[in-house]
């Protein structure tokens, strides 16, 4: 416990340990809230995208903050939907079972830019005679523009931006244009003010009814911003965080471990053993690895497992040039000389006596070797070996690459998983460095 | 008097091979070079001489962590040449070993009590309580009290002697009837160096213990031990009792010994020391006939320097092994 | 030359350094004076102070230094007060040379044994020619007893005993007037042991070099020593011409010392000392042996003053004053 303690007391001295061990620690946090707040299966559903579920969202979107810069005002996401707001609906019998269903679906615009889009998401309950929209887009200033009417289904959606014959009623403009510029301005500005969609509808059924929600997206979007598929990026950017780390661990700790138990081994008992050891090592040593995992995620599977499984094995007998150089010597060691005189047997001296001796001057090694697997998982990913269904930070940026971000000037899809990777890297180095100096005090400055 | 033998050493030979190129053996290093002595229940042996004599391969060979090359070591009426390797333990952890450096024979990532602990967990005492009762005994013996204090320091935290002392406990916490200290003071202060070696004196006879005191430092042989053994070259030159060694040294190697320790006195800085000069013998090829004839001013011609010399008795129990005592 | 000028004194010397827990008083307060010829030796348990005496004296500091000061008279001259590179060119090595623990494993085991003795010679410009290089080196050799035909070889081709003769050749082909001696024989085996010590008695007799022989082994010490001085946690308790020293000694420290020095040729009470020496980041504002002393009383809790008890004794212990 006093060495925990003094060492703790000791990394209190090096500034650069403690950044790296709080953004450590921070990366942790962040890794436990993104497993609470977002459970595995949930984050794997929404990655996947399927249902629509990310359709109010823009497509690639900045994040919002960016808002918060001074004298930037980006347009973000306007949803305005009639579920929400009951008693709008003015409803009047006008048949046996037909009724007019009436109402305005209103918003402010602020933005001196337009939208990115604008979609209309219709939702209707009918037996057999869907109902009938007409839908009328009032502007600030007055003008009426009716845009196209709509028989939608149980569910629909009126691609407003899309419509080409809006287009031509707009004066060739692209609708989402069209609709929110002032008149006659040329470049077109948005005209600010109280927008209002219109909706009158007619239903045909006793229990029939429908909901309208209108989505105006905008350029920014949450913390994070969005990527092609409209999914929030926060997604990836969050369960990346889990992943990366414990992959990184797992490696770390598997290649560490069985590199010394196999150094050990070769070291204690010594003759052949220690030479297949040896050669083992150096096989090791010669192979390519990364056509090695390429080849792996190809042919058997690029599950993350598998190929964690593939960096371990690969990586065997990766530690056990270094770890033998230590144990040569510790093997002379008195007390293991002790040890054996009071009659103890090659295991326990090899796991008691042997390990545990070099363990303190393996943690910062083991330290600065966890960024290098955090870098082989993105790696890997970008070359298109990442895992399929896990949200990662090299998956973010796999598809940032395959979608031409940055030739598109989405620089964010880039930069912030590009800044976490490292960031995370800076952290472990600086702190695996400052552990070094601790344990290894020779390399201490006078 | 036969009955209480307790270790008998017959012609021990311990050669380590020496290989060039990996493969190609190149003669053998004859760090015990038969050896034979007996030692007695409760007796304290002091074996000298100077580094590369041997000794440390004749303690280690005794101990079993070397297998001798020829000869054997009979141990409580049991020769261990025909113990299996799972006996070979067994025998190990019924005697007791000190180590020279006190910081290196005790891990370091071990406190006291682990450190304590592990003889007792590997010669299967299980019990908790039970290892509890013989740790602290062995503090108690060795007066490391009160014991908690102790029981969770590590080894930095400890001083030279205090180290020592519990490499002492746990060479003795099997309850062995045999302990070999290999040079245990040697890197300690002179100021602890007299308790620690009194310490283990006093544990001696309350438990009636054999010692075999391993040194190279005369001085302190009279006071820690009954019989003395005297190495050179791989091979014994002397053995007797330490009263009777000192009064009578006769192989001229010890006679030189004798006259290289000196006591503190202000009369040394007037007199030069008559010690030969040379070498060591190497014990991959030792000098034919008696090992010590190159520097020995008693060399007798045509037989030191041809015939290895036998063990020739100076008086009860003191023999030399040198052809002047024919 | 005078026979009784003092060639070397040292007044209040203090080296401290730093560490992270705060100074480390390695030496306090030392003053000591020595009488041209004469050899003085240190003798002190590890950690007492004795080899950082050695450097500060020579100047041989490690970087951590956090105070050096005092006074140092060679020859008259204060050498503490002499410039880093003045000291270097004109003290060490050619007034004042050291023989450092284990130095026969600190010579170069690529460079000839004779190029390597002279290597102080030429770096301090002390002889012009290679002629006379290697007539300083023979005579260096010569006084040491090492075997001309080992010249040509390298270290590692000598045994211990032999490397050893070469570092001390080393220190003294300069013809120093002080040479510091640590631990000379401490690695070596007895009889190599009582050979350097003829080697070094019979330096002192024909050459008159004054020696500073600093050693934990008594015994030994014994065999050089015209003056002797104990030290105890980084402080000079005790000192006084040989005979009076290994014989009666005064300070409580040095007498328990002596009593725990097994003897070869007499059977005697051996005693030891109980307790660990202080630390000496934050040792004991008085008389540090105070804790383990026998002796103690109320004035130990001051610090003791250094007197002169008799002729040539200093003592630094309340029981004298």
């Amino acid at each position: 416990m006093k060495r925990i303690a003094n060492t703790i007391r000791d990394i209190k001295e090096y500034p650069s340990a403690l950044i790296g061990l709080s953004i450590i620690m921070i990366l942790i946090a962040v890794s436990i809230f993104a497993v609470i707040y977002m459970p595995y299966h949930r984050a794997i559903a929404l990655w996947k995208g399927a249902d629509n579920i990310w359709m109010d969202n823009p497509r690639n979107a900045s994040p919002a903050w960016v808002n918060l810069l001074p004298g930037i005002n980006i347009p973000e996401t306007i949803v305005v939907d009639s579920a929400g707001q009951p008693g709008i609906k003015t409803i009047t019998p006008i048949a046996a079972e037909t009724k007019t269903v009436d109402f305005r679906l209103g918003f402010d615009y602020t933005y001196g830019e337009f939208p990115k889009e604008i979609n209309i998401f219709f939702t209707a309950q009918y037996e057999e005679i869907p109902p009938h929209l007409d839908l009328i887009w009032h502007t600030p200033d007055g003008r009426s523009i009716s845009l196209d009417s709509q028989t939608p289904k149980h569910s629909s959606t009126y691609r407003v931006s899309q419509s080409s014959r809006l287009q031509r009623r707009t004066g060739g403009l692209t609708p989402h244009i069209g609709l929110l510029a002032k008149p006659g301005s040329k470049p077109e500005v948005p005209l600010q003010g109280k927008y209002e969609l219109e909706i009158q509808g007619l239903t045909f059924e006793e229990a029939a009814d429908f909901e309208v929600k209108l989505v105006v997206y905008g350029h920014v979007h949450g913390l994070a911003g969005t990527d092609h598929l409209r999914r929030d990026l926060l997604v990836a950017l969050l369960w990346g965080t889990p992943i990366a780390l414990a992959f990184s661990l797992v490696a770390a700790v598997g290649t560490t471990i069985f590199g010394l138990i196999f150094a050990a081994i070769g070291v204690w008992y010594g003759g052949w053993l220690d030479g297949l050891v040896q050669r083992l090592t150096e096989l090791t040593m010669i192979l390519p690895a990364l056509p090695i995992y390429i080849m792996v995620g190809l042919f058997v599977s690029r599950s993350i497992w598998v190929i964690l499984l593939t960096v371990i094995l690969l990586s065997l007998f990766s530690g056990s040039k270094i770890y033998r150089a230590m144990f040569l010597q510790i093997k002379e060691a008195h007390y293991i000389e002790a040890a054996r005189a009071y009659g103890a047997g090659d295991f326990r001296i090899i796991l008691r006596y042997l390990i545990p001796r070099i363990i303190p001057t393996l943690i910062p090694g083991f330290v600065t070797a966890i960024p290098i697997f955090v870098f082989l998982e993105a790696s890997l990913a970008l070359l298109g070996v990442g895992d399929p269904v896990l949200p990662t930070w090299g998956k973010v940026l796999s598809e940032a690459q395959a979608n031409g971000a940055l030739h598109m000037g989405h620089y964010y899809w880039v930069l912030q998983p590009a800044v976490l990777l490292l960031i995370t890297g800076l952290a472990f180095a600086a702190f695996g460095f400052a552990l070094d100096r601790i344990f290894n005090p020779r390399l201490r400055g006078l | 008097m036969q009955n209480n033998v307790l270790l008998e050493v017959n012609n021990l030979k311990t050669y380590f091979e020496m290989k060039k190129w990996g493969f190609v053996s190149i003669g053998h290093v004859r760090a015990v070079d038969n050896v034979s002595f007996n030692l007695k229940q409760g007796e304290a042996l002091s074996v000298v001489g100077e580094s590369g004599c041997g000794k440390t391969t004749l303690a280690r060979t005794i101990l079993g962590l070397y297998r001798p090359t020829s000869g054997d070591i009979v141990y409580d009426g049991k020769s261990i040449n025909e113990f299996s390797k799972g006996e070979i333990k067994a025998y190990r952890a019924q005697l007791g070993y000190v180590q020279q450096d006190p910081y290196g024979a005790l891990p370091p990532f071990m406190d006291v009590r682990r450190i304590l602990a592990e003889p007792l967990i590997i010669n299967g005492v299980k019990s908790r309580q039970e290892q509890e009762k013989l740790i602290e005994r062995a503090l108690t013996d060795l007066k490391m009290t009160p014991v908690e204090d102790f029981l969770p320091k590590f080894p930095h935290m400890l001083s030279g002697g205090q180290q020592q002392r519990i490499v002492i406990a746990r060479a003795k916490i099997l309850g062995p009837k045999l302990i070999v200290s290999d040079e245990p003071v040697s890197m300690l202060d002179a100021s602890v160096r007299i308790e620690i070696l009194q310490l283990m004196r006093q544990l001696q006879e309350e438990y009636d213990l054999a010692v075999i005191y391993i040194t190279h430092d005369l001085s302190t042989v009279r006071y820690f031990s009954e019989r003395i053994l005297v190495m050179y070259g791989g091979k014994i030159v002397e053995q007797g009792p330490v009263q009777e060694f000192l009064d009578n040294p006769s192989h001229p190697y010890t006679q030189a010994l004798l006259e290289a320790t000196s006591d503190p006195d202000p009369k040394n800085a007037e007199t030069f020391k008559k010690v030969p000069g040379g070498e060591p013998p190497s014990l991959l090829n030792p000098p034919p006939g008696c090992r010590f004839h190159p520097r020995c001013s008693y060399m007798i011609e045509g037989l030191c320097n041809r015939e290895e010399p036998p063990d020739f008795i100076i008086k009860e129990n003191h023999s030399a092994a040198c052809w002047l005592y024919r | 030359m005078e026979k009784n000028k003092k060639i070397f004194n040292v007044k209040d010397l203090c080296l401290y350094f730093q560490t992270k827990r705060g100074p480390v008083q390695a030496v306090d307060q030392v003053s000591f004076s020595l009488v041209c010829g004469r050899t003085i030796v240190f003798v002190g348990e590890s950690g007492c102070g004795k080899t950082s005496l050695a450097r500060a004296i020579l100047r041989l500091l490690p970087r951590n230094v956090h105070t050096y000061s005092g006074k140092v008279f060679l020859n008259s001259i204060n050498i503490m007060a002499l410039k880093e590179e003045v000291f270097r060119k004109e003290i060490r090595w050619v007034k004042a040379a050291m023989v450092p623990q284990a130095a026969m494993n600190a010579l170069n085991p690529v460079i000839k044994v004779e190029e390597q003795i002279a290597e102080p010679l030429l770096v301090h410009d002390l002889v012009q020619t290679k002629d006379e290089a290697h007539k300083r080196v023979v005579e260096a050799c010569r006084l040491v007893g090492l075997p001309l035909d080992f010249l040509g070889r390298y270290p590692f081709e000598l045994s211990g005993g032999m490397r050893q003769r070469a570092a001390i050749a080393m220190a003294l082909a300069a013809k120093p007037d002080l040479v510091v001696l640590d631990e000379p024989t401490s690695a070596l085996d007895l009889l190599t042991q009582a050979n350097i010590m003829n080697v070094l008695k019979r330096i002192k007799k024909e050459t008159g070099i004054t020696f500073i022989l600093i050693t934990h082994d008594i015994g030994t010490s014994s065999e050089l020593a015209d003056d002797a001085a104990v030290m105890y946690a980084g402080q000079i308790v005790e000192k006084s011409d040989a005979a009076h020293f290994f014989t009666e000694p005064l300070h409580p420290y040095a007498e328990k010392l002596m009593a725990s020095v097994p003897t070869l040729r007499e059977d005697k009470e051996l005693d030891f000392i109980p307790g660990q020496p202080p630390s000496l980041l934050n040792p004991p504002s008085g008389c540090r042996f105070a804790d383990r002393c026998h002796k103690r009383f109320d004035k130990c809790v001051y610090e003791p003053p250094f007197l002169e008890v008799k002729k040539n004794h200093w003592v630094k212990c309340w029981l004298y004053e």
